[in-house]
């Protein structure tokens, strides 16, 4: 009898093993997967010729791979997004953690959290129909899917990954230091941009890594907005991202075209990995202040 | 009465961080104002009886999207009924069982890498994996099983917070009254994860509504009616992904957007439906 139990008690605690490693399974598969995928395409074309080529033309009679383009319309999108997204959630961040008054704090939030609820292709609808005709008439241009069309949309949809990590990380900050400087004469507004926002830094630095992360990965939105022609990154031409190279070839694609795709997706993984590492970084510090 | 003697130097700082605060407050309340009313705006009249509750025909020209909203709601429910018992039992292992430091940090470390991938990367490794290597080729299933690893992280992460809650005492209550571990667990833990599932439960499902990418290659995109069980092995476009290919490659501007209206309102119900389910959460804790 006693064994029986013991013996039930241990298989329990083996399922609930299992189900905690199913969790590390799902990161080996997609990590393994993308690798094996990845690897062949990369190994034919050649690391330089691949990650340093400036022409894509996959379909063509003498195909090339070059997904320099790609690399630097992600780097530069995303940086672009990060210039106008992140001061823009930093700034509403203070002021709905410190300075607004409850009901206003209340109601913002709110906002922001279904900001952070809207779907991407709404997001790229609502981009194709307003930004990119008004992009085209502003700036004269025959056609307004462009690389700042894409940094625009980008820049929103971070706003609210930006503002809800800042505000959890300046409202973190012990409220001695905010008295201190007060009690020294700061007004509060200085209080907060001199005392609690260098507090906060880690947490605000993690919350602009975040935003990193999530412009770099998105792609329908993107895709949407951005006219998917494989030229290298201008503000007004038409471009495409890592994310949309794979997005927009994959359903007709076969071969070593395919294995290619796999293989930006490779590359696409290795940055999110990088940010990942540098987002745990600033957290761990974070929590550590 | 101190501000009247602070130098000018300083309150151009104060004026100057002041206003530039505010105004970027203002600016995205009025976003959120302009997204959501301009949607609304433009698809509310759009929703029509018929699109609602028919299916896209290419003889009479009728476009219907009843059945997107089965296939959402289809891929809601199969990827729920498998998600949860894997994130809340992830969370009972991590909360009640696990002694080792190096597999705890291991298993978080983990979730916390897979809410950090983009979803695209999970559309291609749901393809080669559920939809090629499995052989389940392009169905719904195969996109609920690829929602379901998206989701393990938020599932877990709930669960998990709620049973922090749990007071430590009931747990040694129980055990002191002679009850083995996996009794205490189903009499004692699991009660208390309710509240964790639940709200895991509205935030997957508030991402599936929202999620296009990873279900583009895994879901597809056919129109057709079905069941559940015939679904489930079919492929079928999402709201999302009918929202995408209406907008994008049949340029059907009115009824992407009202899907898109469709989505907004779901979003916001859902968030509405979030701050009440925590609130009602959090006076029964006190209690």
């Amino acid at each position: 009898m006693k064994h029986k139990k013991q013996f039930f008690e241990t298989f329990v605690h083996g399922i609930f093993l299992l189900l905690g490693l199913v969790t590390v399974g799902c990161v080996l598969l997609i990590t393994l997967y993308l690798i094996f995928a990845g690897i062949p395409a990369i190994r034919e074309i050649g690391l330089f010729s691949f990650l340093l080529g400036d022409t894509w033309a996959s379909t063509a009679q003498q195909p090339s791979f070059g997904i320099l383009p790609f690399i630097l319309t992600s780097v530069y999108g995303t940086a672009g997004a990060i210039l106008l997204g992140v001061p823009i959630g930093f700034l509403s961040a203070v002021y709905l953690a410190k300075l607004a008054p409850g009901p206003v704090k209340k109601a913002v939030s709110a906002a922001v959290s279904l900001l952070a609820g809207i779907p991407s292709v709404v997001y790229g609808l609502v981009g194709m129909m307003v930004l990119v005709p008004a992009i085209r008439r502003v700036f004269r241009l025959p056609d307004g899917a462009s690389l700042l069309a894409a940094i625009v949309v980008l820049g929103i949809m971070i706003l609210p990954s930006i503002i809800s990590v800042s505000i959890t990380a300046l409202e973190a900050v012990p409220k001695e230091y905010e008295d201190a400087s007060l009690a020294l004469g700061a007004t509060p507004t200085e209080t907060y941009f001199r005392v609690s926002v260098p507090a906060a830094k880690s947490g605000i630095a993690a919350a602009v890594v975040l935003g990193v992360g999530r412009a770099i990965g998105e792609a329908m939105a993107v895709m949407m907005v951005s006219g998917n022609a494989p030229n290298m990154p201008s503000l007004f031409q038409s471009v495409r991202f890592l994310t949309t190279a794979v997005a927009s070839e994959m359903s007709y694609s076969s071969g070593l075209q395919q294995q290619a795709l796999f293989s930006i997706a490779l590359v696409l993984f290795l940055f999110i990995t990088l940010i990942n590492a540098v987002l745990n970084f600033f957290l761990k510090h974070s929590r550590e202040e | 009465m101190a501000e009247n003697h602070i130098k000018t130097k300083r309150k151009v700082f104060i004026g100057i961080m002041n206003t530039l605060m505010i105004l970027s407050a203002l600016f995205t309340c009025a976003l959120v104002l302009f997204l959501a009313g301009y949607v609304l705006i433009q698809g509310l009249p759009n929703i029509t009886w018929e699109l609602l509750s028919t299916s896209p025909s290419y003889l009479s020209g009728r476009i219907g999207i009843l059945p997107d909203i089965l296939n959402t709601v289809y891929l809601i429910l199969a990827s729920l009924v498998i998600v949860i018992p894997l994130g809340a039992g992830a969370a009972v292992y991590l909360t009640e069982y696990a002694q080792n430091k190096r597999l705890v940090s291991a298993i978080e470390y983990a979730a916390e890498t897979l809410s950090g991938i983009p979803s695209i990367i999970y559309g291609l490794v749901g393809m080669l994996f559920f939809c090629q290597f499995l052989n389940l080729q392009t169905s719904l299933l195969a996109g609920a099983l690829t929602l379901v690893i998206m989701n393990l992280p938020t599932i877990l992460r709930t669960t998990q917070e709620s049973l922090k809650t749990v007071p430590q005492s009931y747990r040694e209550g129980a055990f002191g009254l002679g009850a083995g571990k996996w009794r205490v667990i189903r009499t004692v833990v699991l009660p208390g994860c309710i509240d964790g599932i639940v709200t895991g439960c509205i935030l997957s499902i508030g991402r599936i509504l929202g999620e296009s990418a990873a279900l583009l290659f895994t879901a597809g995109f056919a129109h057709a009616m079905n069941g559940f069980w015939d679904g489930l092995g079919s492929a079928g476009a999402s709201l999302t992904v009918a929202l995408y290919v209406y907008a994008k490659e049949q340029g059907e501007f009115g009824t992407a957007f009202a899907i898109a209206a469709i989505l907004m309102i779901l979003t916001l119900f859902l968030n509405l439906l979030a701050a009440f389910v925590g609130r009602l959460f959090q006076k029964r804790r006190s209690l």
